[in-house]
């Protein structure tokens, strides 16, 4: 008989080392399924982490993107981390994102083609709204009558995808695009278009907001009562009630906040690298900010590291796929297969294997 | 007593970082009535499980009649002829007695023959138990009478009962006793775990007398006062709480018509509750768990709301207050369950300080949190109450219950409350603990802060409370100064004998 067994108290500084050990992990056994694909796996894990960064010419190329990749991913995983803190679990962040950018861009073409300082903050704010409105449908829900947020929130992820190819191909076409679908090109429109703020860094905006967003988390986790509570109703409900909280108002904070801060995302996005409300325009930020979270344990800080990280897998893997033809679905697994290391070596620090029979205590 | 059935000696267990029990030895005679005596964590339960087979000792041995003993799991030790009555009942609430007895046999007959000795044998010892009533709707007693029909079916030689009267009302206690001096007298062992000192001096003929694992005395119990056999237990001297004679002020709670529909399935209504509360005085609460008392701590704490008018802190209605508002106005409170209800489990002190002292202690400033002064207050209550932890860094988990209670009462306490409830103050803490925490309670109430004490601990309430009520499914009793009331009375104001007047025997006979 296999059994887990609690340990009495974790290591803390193998706690603190599981998102390493977990990354080591998934490049054996990425390296191992490269092989049976028929490549060098040190080739391909060399393609993936180092070549974006060091080799030329993709690094002029490359190291842009990894801010901009990672700019989205930073700015969804810090709003999503703070409701998993409280045990709630939004699982549909790619759906706020895209409710976010098609709020924003709206906004922004109204005004078209007029020339002025205040649209793109105005999409901005309404790019958030977007997403916060959006969130608010699994929020209400849930306080109201007491539904399951998880699932609510995911299948508004589809209701948000096709609502996005309705209005890509409809009320938001571009007049003057020949039939095609998609918007006007907002990142060629001076007003509304979120540029880059360094030459050759791919800081825009959207990462801009990711990094206040990181040090606003820290504050709010550490140093605020209302991030006090959150982490209180996460750890213990009851004790939570005894303290005051009220558990209505923490889902609605939560949620609300993370669908905000996604909803940012989604309009940095549609302003600037991406440029236009298309179809295809969801490209699983939502989804992937989730494995960016857990990654970076739910902290402000872990969480920024972990975004570069798994942006250097988004470029390393497109470039693995243009040098070496390795499969899109190769590189998904990959990503996939760090959450699967980190949430496995996260069970064995804190519980311990026990083969065969023990006692009954 | 005559020949020895269960010999114990030299019996060791050690788990990671305690040692549960240390060279433990001592007899039980053939219809003798055994206590096992010692505080929480004292080894008591990891000694019945090795017993029981539940758990493997790492040295020692134990002969049962003169022959080797060492059961690898309970069915060996019940095979044997052991049976015991745990703490905390595994009972199926949907399914009737007989049900419920059959999944607990090896080979149960058919349920009418079963149904037909559950009479017999209910019979015999005075335990009145309906066969074919569903045990969702029994009283924790008849739950009992349960687990020990279960036991007695099986004609065990030794009979362990492990704390059984937490749970009971006197009356039950007195039925319950009845049945073991009948069994005992029939030649039936009974190793009898408590630390309820004036039982264990009615009924048992021997006790071992257990601190941090080993055995530190023997004593014939009638012939031994409580407070002996209580500073065995603890290993030193102790204190009796001394009550303050200060008058009664002003009416400082006023609860009238308190109804609260409860929340889950499970709870306890609170039906039309009254009662005043003064300055100066400790008012006793006393009851059968489940009857009301939880839900009554969420009412007036603020967890959940009443009628506005119906809770009255100094004149002004309350009962739509949370609980932040009423911290604020100086009534706190503290609630049974320690770790996830009165303290989050893997938070530090100094966060559980933050917890409910935020407000009144001014730790945070326009919602941002000075978590240095929390952790100054942290520091205060260990200091001030005795906490045994390395620092207030450490995890409200890792406290001992009866440390993690001393902190959850004296962080209540040095608030300065105006009102404070506490709810099952001392349960699960040790006698030196306990005696702190009831000091504590009558010191606050000596400066004038009105205190509501609820628990089960009818000792404690006699000791600590000028006037006593008992919750009955969620109803308060008249209230009466404790000083004239006797144990027969407050039997009857709990609500008695559960279930004596359903079942009775006669017609359960046919």
């Amino acid at each position: 008989m296999i059994r887990l067994e609690k340990r009495p108290s974790p290591n803390r500084r193998v706690a603190a080392m599981t998102p390493v050990i977990a990354v080591i992990l998934t490049m054996i056994a990425g390296g191992a399924m490269f092989g049976l694909l028929g490549q060098n796996p040190f080739e391909a894990i060399k393609v993936i982490f180092w070549d974006p960064l060091f080799t030329e010419p993709f690094a002029s190329y490359s190291r842009p993107q990894l801010m901009v990749k990672a700019g989205p991913l930073i700015l969804i995983a810090i709003g999503l981390s703070i409701g998993f803190k409280a045990g709630i679990w939004n699982i549909g962040a790619e759906g706020q994102y895209i409710m976010g950018a098609i709020f924003g861009a709206a906004a922004g073409l109204a005004f078209y083609p007029m020339d002025s300082a205040l649209i793109f903050p105005l999409m901005v704010i309404c790019g958030a709204l977007g997403g916060w409105l959006w969130a608010m449908i699994p929020a209400f829900l849930k306080v109201r009558f007491g539904t399951n947020e998880i699932l609510v929130s995911l299948m508004l992820v589809y209701v948000a995808e096709n609502f996005l190819a309705s209005v890509s191909s409809g009320v938001l076409r571009n007049p003057e695009g020949m039939g095609f679908p998609g918007s006007r090109n907002l990142s060629k429109w001076a007003s509304s278009a979120n540029i880059e703020l360094f030459e050759g860094t791919g800081m825009h905006w959207g990462v801009v907001a990711a990094f206040i967003a990181v040090i606003g988390a820290y504050v709010l986790m550490t140093r605020h009562l209302l991030g006090f509570h959150v982490r209180l109703i996460g750890e213990a409900p009851r004790a939570a009630k005894f303290a005051g909280v009220q558990p209505a108002r923490i889902v609605i904070f939560c949620l609300g906040l993370a669908g905000a801060l996604a909803g940012m995302a989604g309009l940095f996005e549609v302003s600037g690298p991406s440029g236009q409300i298309t179809i295809d325009f969801a490209s699983g930020y939502g989804f992937t900010a989730i494995i960016v979270a857990f990654l970076g344990r739910l902290h402000p800080v872990g969480i920024l590291l972990a975004g570069l990280l798994m942006a250097l897998t988004y470029i390393g893997g497109e470039l693995a796929q243009l040098m070496l033809g390795l499969p899109a679905a190769s590189i998904q697994l990959f990503q996939g297969m760090l959450l699967f290391f980190l949430l496995g070596v996260d069970v064995f620090t804190n519980y311990r294997l026990r083969i065969g029979r023990t006692e009954v205590a | 007593m005559s020949e020895t059935l269960l010999s114990i000696s030299g019996l060791t267990k050690a788990y990671p970082g305690v040692v549960a029990n240390s060279d433990v030895s001592f007899d039980i005679g053939v219809g003798e009535v055994h206590a096992l005596l010692g505080e929480n964590g004292a080894g008591k339960s990891t000694l019945v499980k090795m017993i029981y087979g539940l758990v493997k000792p790492d040295t020692g041995q134990m002969t049962l009649r003169g022959q080797p003993f060492a059961p690898p799991e309970p069915r060996a030790a019940r095979l044997d002829g052991i049976a015991m009555v745990f703490q905390h009942f595994s009972l199926f609430d949907a399914l009737n007695v007989a049900e419920n007895i059959a999944l607990g046999m090896e080979n149960p007959p058919p349920l009418r023959d079963l149904a037909q000795r559950i009479c017999e044998v209910s019979e015999t010892y005075g335990l009145p138990l309906d066969p074919d009533r569903t045990v969702g709707v029994l009283s924790a007693g008849e739950r009992q009478r349960v687990e020990i029909i279960r036991c007695l079916l099986q004609d065990p030689k030794l009979l362990i009962m492990d704390e059984p009267t937490s749970v009971l009302t006197p009356q039950e206690v007195d039925i319950l006793f009845e049945t073991l001096r009948k069994l005992s007298a029939e030649g039936t062992a009974i190793l009898y775990i408590s630390h309820k000192l004036e039982e264990i001096r009615t009924l048992c003929d021997t006790a071992t007398i257990l601190r941090l694992g080993k055995v530190v005395g023997t004593c014939t119990p009638s012939e031994t006062t409580a407070r002996d056999m209580a500073e065995m237990m603890v290993g030193s001297a102790l204190k009796t709480p001394e009550p303050s004679n200060r008058p009664l002020g002003e009416v400082a709670l006023s609860v009238t018509g308190l109804s609260v529909e409860s929340p889950s399935n499970f709870g306890t209504s609170l039906k039309n509750i009254h009662f005043d509360l003064r300055q100066g005085e400790i008012l006793g609460i006393g009851g059968v768990a489940g009857n009301g008392q939880d839900e009554l701590l969420a009412a007036l704490s603020g967890e959940t709301r009443a009628a506005n008018d119906a809770i009255k802190f100094n004149g002004a209605a309350i009962g739509q207050m949370g609980p932040t508002e009423r911290r604020n106005l100086g009534l706190l409170a503290a609630p049974e369950e320690r770790l996830g209800h009165a303290a989050a489990p893997n938070m530090s002190l100094t966060e559980n300080a933050m917890l409910t002292g935020s407000t009144r202690k001014k730790l945070e400033k326009n919602g941002f949190l000075d978590w240095g002064a929390a952790r100054s207050f942290a520091e205060h209550v260990i200091k001030q109450f005795d906490v045994r932890t390395p620092g207030p860094g450490n995890a409200a988990r890792s406290l001992s219950g009866g440390n993690l209670q001393k902190f959850v009462i004296g962080r209540e306490v040095l608030q300065d409350p105006d009102v404070l409830i506490v709810n099952q103050p001392t349960w699960g803490v040790d006698a030196a603990a306990a005696a702190a925490i009831r000091q504590a309670l009558l010191d606050l109430a000596g400066k004038g802060a009105a205190v509501l004490v609820i628990s089960q601990d009818l000792d404690e309430l006699m000791e600590i409370s000028g006037r006593f009520a008992a919750l009955n499914e969620g109803r308060l009793s008249d209230i009466r100064p404790t000083a004239d009331l006797t144990v027969e009375e407050i039997g009857l104001m709990m609500g008695g004998a559960h279930g004596m007047e359903v079942a009775h025997i006669e017609e359960l006979a046919r």
